[in-house]
């Protein structure tokens, strides 16, 4: 299953619904250039809503990592939403869990975000 | 195919890398694995397919990745080998280092290391293999360990 990402603005924050497996190649792709858009186009605030992602594998994590350092080096603020228990687990073990900011809750996390 | 073992030689692509994937996941599952183990054997076989692929070979026409399975009873034993530079294992930072936490890469070998029981480097000439082993539960290796 080829990665989709699809974007919506939600009370000033850019929501980017996400789907499918983010892997070397096509998915990491996605990611990347849909993260790149968002900063070329002065968006702060993003949350990557990963509740369709079905499978993440080490190039992906690299490329989550590379999206949150972009939009923070940015000054921007990158959130994760609505993690599956694989993508959290793995999250967990790479101890990257307590580097992302992440929530289960769209209207809680998009509250998150600094006014 | 000989017997429990099957040996694939395979193009330095990422559509070998997704074929060794989907491969182990199917044999992960036929040795008797539940979907959580198939995943995380599927992904370690990944993880070192990627390697092969793109660090070893360098995505070249000429040269090919070899994976290997082989269930032993009481072994899942996957190998995959290319055809590259080799491997220096020395010079592979730890991912949970604090330093290395926001780094984009080297995360693959750690991440086999979590999903399987034992993995194993070995150079070869040229190139270098890894091998990927997780017990089967209740295989004669299991219980051997069960009964220590």
């Amino acid at each position: 299953m080829t990665m989709k990402a699809s974007t919506r603005q939600m009370d000033g924050v850019t929501v980017v619904d996400l789907s499918g497996r983010i892997t070397l190649g096509e998915g990491s792709v996605v990611l990347r250039d849909t993260i790149r858009d968002l900063v070329g186009k002065g968006s702060k605030k993003i949350l990557l809503n990963l509740g369709d992602v079905t499978y993440i594998d080490s190039s992906g994590i690299g490329e989550l990592v590379s999206a949150f350092t972009t939009v923070r080096n940015q000054g921007g603020e990158l959130k994760l939403l609505n993690l599956t228990k694989k993508v959290h687990d793995l999250l967990q073990i790479t101890k990257l869990y307590t580097v992302f900011d992440v929530k289960d809750d769209e209207a809680t996390a998009i509250a998150a975000f600094t006014k | 195919m000989t017997g429990n073992r099957v040996s694939y030689t395979l193009d330095s692509t990422l559509d070998s890398v997704n074929k060794a994937e989907e491969i182990s996941a199917q044999l992960a599952s036929k040795a008797g694995f539940d979907e959580d183990q198939c995943q995380r054997i599927s992904m370690a076989v990944r993880e070192a397919a990627v390697n092969a692929v793109l660090h070893g070979n360098a995505y070249d026409p000429k040269k090919k990745m070899t994976v290997t399975y082989e269930n032993t009873g009481g072994e899942l034993v996957i190998r995959i080998a290319d055809q590259g530079r080799g491997l220096d294992l020395a010079n592979i930072p730890d991912p949970l280092a604090p330093e290395n936490l926001l780094k984009q890469s080297g995360r693959g070998i750690f991440l086999m290391r979590a999903f399987m029981d034992d993995v194993r480097f070995r150079a070869l000439n040229p190139g270098s293999e890894v091998t990927l082993i997780k017990k089967v539960a209740g295989g004669a290796s299991a219980t051997k360990e069960e009964s220590k």
